[in-house]
């Protein structure tokens, strides 16, 4: 890999060297790397692009980087990655797409990932996005995630795109069995131009079944961003959703949530707030000797830290 | 330390008529100097205490800060040549968490006993509160606490608090007392405090009293208070 790569690796997946644990690094649309455990298997799809995961039942304490960088540009790819979580796993995922773009042409990554988590497992997911390059070319990252929750597992999901992606659209979509709890912490910043649209689709089927998903964005100069959050209460269970979001400069933000209580024992909660930089809170940081600029910027980092 | 020459005020209300909110105001601050200011509601104090801070700019008339003419200067300026400001009610931020907020405050990087420190002061079990966002997870009293501890930390020649007792019932009066009369007895620092309460008016040096935009009285607390206290003072001045 070279330095761009590199530097590609380490921003989507905190990378300074090949990992510890299973791991499979995609550059340019080819396998550059990769380690399976006792426990964990990484295997190439024969009839499409991308790979089966495949984590036995009872595996504990491991970790899967699935780390995908993109510098040439014009390129084009979609990607299929199945995780097979056995029954009792407690497991740690890292994926997440980096694309350099310094030329004219469009540079895209689509990847699908579905999920299937089996009884009782825990698992953490971790998807971080991220572009950069001085070129005209369009950095566009479409992530599909499909998540299929047996009894009594546990996924926490956590995506950021902070930086350099032009469009993106994210479409994430859960079903949960009795007692499966999901937790989702979205962070975004959009500037220049860009576009980004998330949706998240859940369906609590199970009894005693939850999910939190909590989104937390800001739009800056021309940018757009759309969310829409859509949650089925289909037994006894929670959902809850939020959309808290900052306005900057020329930026629009929509936000559409939909909740439907098919069950008189489903409770479902959705919170969304837009608006700019409160002026008091500049104030208040101004009082304490930084700047406009310093302030603005202070209250930004920490909203999506 | 602090000068206010002749400063007035005026805002446009609804229909463009101008209202003068502080009128030709001038007041000395010397150094080491405890100072309470006191007076009916819509009196104009926290508005005095916002063109100290340079939240508000004045329509006409100087501020001089040791000396300086900080009339035109920023907020910022103000308060990196030396003056803190302590909101009535205090700001709210999501992912800002205590600690970050009293580092930004001291201005240089705090270990967690360091802002640990502060939190005591005000009466805070800090272990519980150093790592929590300044949000609507806390409580109005407990958000009054740590906005007074970041001007502990920032340690400035001049602090000036806008209704500081407002708020903190669940804090025992006493800490708060005991909070202003340290910060008074182990600096050279200067307090302004704008107050209701007869116990902060009472360990003041002078007390100020505005009404209907302009000083009513000023002087040493002995002169002062009594008159507040007595029945006349109050239909005088909260009529």
């Amino acid at each position: 890999m070279d330095a761009i790569q590199k530097n590609l690796l380490e921003q989507v997946a905190g990378l300074h060297e090949m990992p510890t644990g299973a791991f499979n690094i995609r550059a340019n649309g080819q396998s550059v790397g990769r380690s399976t455990t006792a426990h964990i298997d990484i295997v190439t799809k024969d009839e499409k692009q991308g790979i089966d995961i495949v984590i036995k039942p009872g595996t504990k304490k491991e970790s899967v980087h699935i780390p995908v960088v993109l510098s040439q540009s014009g390129l084009t790819e979609m990607v299929y990655n199945d995780f097979h979580v056995g029954d009792d796993c407690d497991v740690t995922i890292v994926a997440g797409c980096g694309i350099h773009n310094s030329g004219a042409k469009d540079s895209r990554h689509d990847g699908i990932h579905t999920f299937y988590i089996g009884k009782n497992s825990h698992v953490k997911y971790v998807e971080k996005h991220y572009g950069s390059g001085e070129g005209t070319g369009e950095r566009i990252m479409n992530p599909q995630t499909i998540i299929h929750m047996e009894e009594n597992s546990y996924l926490e999901m956590e995506t950021v795109q902070i930086k350099g992606v032009d469009s993106t659209k994210r479409a994430t979509s859960a079903v949960l069995a009795d007692g499966a709890k999901l937790v989702v912490t979205e962070k975004l910043m959009t500037h220049g131009k860009q576009y980004a649209e998330t949706s998240f689709h859940v369906d609590l089927n199970g009894a005693g079944s939850s999910a939190n998903v909590i989104s937390r964005a800001v739009a800056r100069d021309d940018s757009r961003q759309l969310f829409l959050a859509k949650m089925n209460g289909n037994n006894k269970c929670a959902g809850h959703s939020e959309c808290d979001a900052i306005i900057m400069d020329n930026a629009k933000i929509s936000a559409i949530p939909e909740i439907t209580a098919n069950s008189l024992d489903a409770e479902l909660i959705h919170e969304a707030a837009i608006g700019k930089i409160a002026g008091e809170q500049i104030v208040k940081l101004m009082t304490l000797g930084l700047t406009e600029a310093e302030a603005e910027a202070q209250i930004v980092n920490g909203f999506l830290k | 330390m602090l000068e206010l020459q002749n400063i007035s005020f005026q805002i446009s209300d609804e229909k463009s008529a101008q209202k003068e909110i502080i009128k030709d105001i001038s007041l000395t601050i010397d150094d080491n100097q405890f100072v309470a200011i006191t007076g009916p509601n819509g009196g104009g104090k926290s508005t005095l205490a916002k063109l100290i801070m340079g939240i508000e700019q004045p329509t006409s008339g100087k501020l001089l800060f040791n000396g300086t003419d900080i009339t035109h200067m920023s907020i910022t300026e103000r308060a990196r040549l030396g003056i803190s400001f302590a909101f009535q009610q205090p700001v709210r931020f999501k992912g800002i968490k205590v600690k970050d907020l009293i580092t930004l405050a001291s201005g240089s990087q705090l270990t967690t006993a360091g802002a640990c420190d502060y939190l005591s002061k005000v009466g805070l079990c800090a272990r519980d509160y150093i790592n929590r966002d300044v949000d609507g997870s806390l409580s109005g009293g407990e958000l009054k606490r740590i906005e007074i501890a970041t001007i502990i930390a920032r340690n400035t020649p001049l602090s000036v608090f806008d209704e500081p007792e407002a708020g903190i019932d669940l804090w025992s009066f006493n800490n708060l007392i005991k909070v202003f009369e340290e910060l008074h007895d182990t600096s050279n620092n200067s307090l302004i405090i704008i107050s209701h309460q007869e116990r902060i008016l009472n360990i003041a040096d002078e007390i100020v009293v505005i009404a209907g935009g302009t000083i009513q009285s000023k002087g040493p607390r002995k002169d002062i208070l009594p008159g507040l206290l007595s029945g006349t003072g109050s239909c005088r001045f909260y009529q």
